[in-house]
């Protein structure tokens, strides 16, 4: 009995410790990047690292997530004659909920993973605190481009995601299922609204989800202990972290947006 | 060499970026939603609006003329107050035009409908628009079958 109290005590205590490194942790990175300004070229290549090798998979993804709701959307708005609407639904819901929210997941698995092997081996293999010392400051140098660079990409990311997925949409319902394709961007464009919808879903809830996912990935990283075994479980948490976060600030934030209270 | 591709490849990434921005407000969604502030406002009261919402279509004749921005409730008489934002496009509007809301489609969105008048003087940013038809309420409708039906109409099937 008294150990099981004090499991969930130290439990307890262990995730607030946490919690207050992961803070402590994101104030020095945002501390650290007006360097960037004095060297953009250490942002280019990790803008290169997690944006440009990101685009094959949220190109692909994209193009198939639009093409699935095309494809379901028809098979339920048939029924009610309702197909011109469809590009309405297809519009909608990407900009919402799935491009920024597929994009973050997808940007977890693909980019986020690599930042926390990356820094996870850097550590193991001492080569931040050789930098330490060589009185160089690894967040400046190797932590802060990786940070900025992500939160730049992801919502560029879900931008391209949001419109290739409108494209594939457009391709399954007009070009293939033969809705009128002037009524499929007609209606989108009587029902979406600019600021309401793209503003606050793509870019404000992008923005989001890139920093939390950045910041995961680097904070884990940074934690890891120094073997094997503890960078593959930090890379692990990174993506389940960053996961159950994007879908807990998704509820959070639609219901701030969308819902009417 | 090897830091120019790099930096091509990243320069060509945000400028795919900021075109599928681009692409999203220009032709998914209507730019004119920003405007709202241009147009004149135009208010009309309702005895019943049904289902209006905010930011419902303004049409005359089909076309989408404005859009509703504000709803209210007329203390003393106790009307709705519908507050229409129009083009400044659309400015020959006669004064003695009407308002009623219609729905689109049997379960579409309700939004309201113009129809012009005869008059010479136009309708200028906060203006009101006297002849209003209100919302068709479809409870009040079937209510009203009943109680016809009740009532005992001399109907067809009923006589010996």
């Amino acid at each position: 009995m008294m150990a099981s109290l004090a499991e969930l005590g130290r439990f307890v205590l262990d995730r607030l410790g946490r919690l207050g490194r992961a803070n402590l942790f994101l104030l020095q990175l945002l501390r650290a990047l007006s360097f960037l300004f004095r060297r953009p070229s250490l942002l280019v290549k990790q803008l290169h690292a997690v944006g440009v090798l990101s685009l094959p998979i949220i190109l692909v993804s994209g193009l198939f997530v639009g093409m699935v709701l095309g494809l379901q959307g028809y098979a339920n708005l048939v029924d009610f004659g309702a197909t011109s609407s469809l590009g309405t639904v297809v519009a909608l819901s990407l900009i919402r909920e799935l491009g920024p929210v597929l994009t973050a997941l997808l940007y977890a698995g693909r980019a986020g993973s690599a930042l926390t092997a990356e820094i996870g081996l850097m550590r193991a293999t001492e080569q931040l605190a050789s930098m330490q010392m060589m009185a160089v400051d690894p967040f400046p140098r190797v932590l802060a481009p990786r940070f900025l660079a992500g939160c730049i990409a992801v919502p560029l990311l879900t931008g391209i995601f949001t419109a290739i997925g409108i494209l594939g949409g457009y391709l399954v319902a007009v070009v293939q299922l033969g809705v009128d394709g002037g009524s499929f961007w007609a209606q989108m464009q009587a029902k979406v609204q600019l600021l309401a919808d793209v503003g606050n879903g793509v870019l404000i809830k992008s923005t989001v989800f890139g920093l939390v996912a950045n910041w995961i990935a680097l904070f884990e990283g940074y934690q890891a202990q120094p073997t094997s075994e503890g960078v593959s479980l930090a890379t692990t948490r990174t993506v389940v972290d960053t996961s159950l976060a994007v879908l807990g600030l998704d509820f959070l934030l639609t219901a701030l947006m969308f819902g009417e209270w | 060499m090897k830091q120019k591709n790099l930096e091509l490849a990243v320069g060509l990434f945000v400028a795919l970026g900021l075109a599928a921005f681009f692409i999203l407000a220009i032709t998914v969604s209507d730019l004119s939603s920003l405007g709202d502030d241009k147009g004149y406002r135009v208010t009309a009261h309702f005895e019943n609006i049904g289902g209006l919402k905010a930011r419902a279509p303004v049409t005359l004749g089909g076309v989408r003329i404005g859009r509703v921005v504000g709803i209210g409730l007329d203390p003393q008489s106790y009307e709705a107050v519908v507050t229409m934002s129009i083009d400044p496009k659309y400015d020959r509007l006669p004064t003695d035009s009407s308002a009623s809301i219609l729905t689109s489609g049997l379960l579409g969105e309700q939004y309201v409908g113009l129809e012009p008048g005869g008059m010479d003087s136009y309708l200028k940013e906060g203006g009101t628009l006297k002849l209003t038809q209100s919302a068709l309420v479809l409870e009040k409708l079937i209510g009203r079958v009943f109680t016809n039906m009740a009532s005992g109409d001399p109907t067809p099937s009923k006589t010996p």
